[in-house]
């Protein structure tokens, strides 16, 4: 339970980072908040002949927000996250999420890069930007590109992340101000990873219909998986009760969830129709509430 | 011979200067380097919070950050929450209200609490329970721990306590 040996690096300035990632090609590794890689040195799981340590680029910890977006540096701790009026105010999807992701201990220290790129699918983090429809700016020796999550989530643990890039910045637009939304989880112990969670975002007309919606869930395969047959079967109508139901019976038939020790597939697939018609309904109660 | 790197850090108020290997973590420094032994260390992979300690006045895992990365950082371990020989209220209420049994969770849950009291002097008993949710205790089935925690609160605010090691952090 110790980490076998590493170079150990602590560069200030991104570029450095980069070269430094360039230099040891595969054999190295991005240090950030430390949450999930430094369990994984522990165990040996992970065995870098080399760790880059980012904590000291402190450039790269920000939360600003621009013409309707946000922009969030890679390194921004989750606690920073957490407390931030603004992401409170223009994007509470992501307020409320966040509370689910570990331990006060874990948010004190982990990033949102650091979520997104180690991709665990019934993690917080990936879900809720899947969901707005975030991007990620990746930087690399050859220069900048911005991956949107589809891409971006590729499988298990696995992302578009070249070994050569670094995730520098997530951008999520702010969703106009009467949408609704809920998170819903369903964990061991709070601040476990989940067995089952969903994101909704609800977005009425001025006939109260459903103008757009976003549901994403994590846990129920390799990558966030958005429910695009609920979305569609949503839009342009009333959002009733039976809508939401058959919205999450379609979402339970769209997951692909495998069994273990936390629950078996079918209690996963279960749940997911439980939970997306409960959080259809907390979306829509808000939604409604911000009509008014 | 593996390489070393310097770490300068102030623990507990004392300067401590040190050259470690890059994979040491912080949880190994403060117990075999700086023999500190309060902290404990349970399941090495941030999942029991046993190690929980201070940064910069923040609760952080000991067993999930390296001892290389505290560089020019503040510590606070349990060993310095009590001011010399007089506990402080937290450590006095654990005792009081039988919050401990056989202890190993108990630096953490201090921790933990002097943290959260720290940021919310009031808290509700939701807000205890979820301050310690990160800590896994296996004697006492929490409820004598979040009264501990609900008494030192009040006995803090009725001192206004606003001296001591919390606000040197």
């Amino acid at each position: 339970m110790k980490p076998a040996p590493f170079d150990y690096f602590a560069p200030t300035e991104l570029q450095e980072a980069l070269m430094l990632l360039e230099r040891h090609e595969d054999e190295a590794k991005i240090l950030a908040g430390g949450q999930s890689l430094l369990p994984l040195l522990n165990m040996r799981l992970a065995r870098p002949k080399a760790i880059i340590d980012i904590n000291r680029i402190t450039s790269l910890s920000y939360i600003h927000k621009d013409n309707g977006s946000l922009r969030i540096g890679g390194l921004t701790r989750h606690r920073m996250i957490e407390n931030s009026a603004v992401i409170q105010e223009q994007c509470p999807l992501m307020t409320e999420a966040i509370q689910w992701v570990g331990h006060i201990e874990v948010r004190n220290r982990g990033t949102i890069g650091g979520s997104l790129v180690h991709a665990d699918p019934a993690a917080e983090l990936p879900t809720v930007v899947t969901a707005l429809g975030g991007e990620m700016k990746l930087v690399g020796p050859r220069g900048d590109r911005t991956v949107r999550p589809e891409e971006f989530f590729v499988s298990f643990l696995t992302t578009a992340l070249d070994s050569s890039e670094i995730l520098a910045e997530v951008r999520l637009p702010i969703w106009p101000r009467p949408t609704g939304y809920s998170f819903q989880e369903i964990s061991r112990r709070h601040g476990d990873f989940a067995v089952v969670a969903v994101a909704v975002l609800l977005l009425l007309n001025d006939k109260r219909e459903c103008e757009n919606s976003s549901i994403v869930l994590a846990g129920v395969g390799p990558t966030p998986l958005k429910a695009k047959r609920s979305e569609g079967l949503l839009t342009g109508k009333k959002v009733t009760r039976e809508l939401m139901e058959k919205a999450g019976g379609l979402a339970a038939e769209d997951s692909d969830p495998s069994s273990d020790v936390h629950g078996s597939a079918d209690y996963r697939r279960e749940m997911v129709k439980v939970m997306t018609r409960r959080a259809l309904e907390e979306a829509l109660a808000k939604a409604m509430q911000n009509a008014k | 011979m593996a390489k070393r790197y310097p770490v300068r850090v102030k623990v507990n108020g004392v300067e401590y200067e040190r050259s470690v290997e890059g994979r040491r973590l912080l949880s190994d420094f403060l117990r075999e380097d700086l023999e500190l032994t309060g902290t404990h260390v349970g399941c090495e992979h941030g999942a029991c919070g046993a190690c929980t300690a201070l940064l910069n006045g923040q609760s952080i895992l000991s067993c999930l950050a390296l001892a290389v990365q505290v560089d020019g950082a503040e510590i606070l371990t349990v060993e310095g929450v009590a001011d010399e020989a007089k506990l402080h209220p937290i450590q006095e209420a654990f005792w009081e209200n039988h919050a401990l049994q056989c202890g190993f969770c108990t630096p953490g849950m201090i921790l933990s609490a002097l943290a959260l009291l720290k940021e919310n002097p009031r808290p509700t008993e939701e807000e205890i329970r979820v301050g310690i949710s990160g800590h896994i205790c296996r004697c006492t089935g929490y409820v004598n721990i979040v009264k501990a925690i609900q008494t030192a609160a009040e006995k803090m605010a009725e001192t206004s306590q606003t001296k001591g090691t919390v606000q040197n952090v």
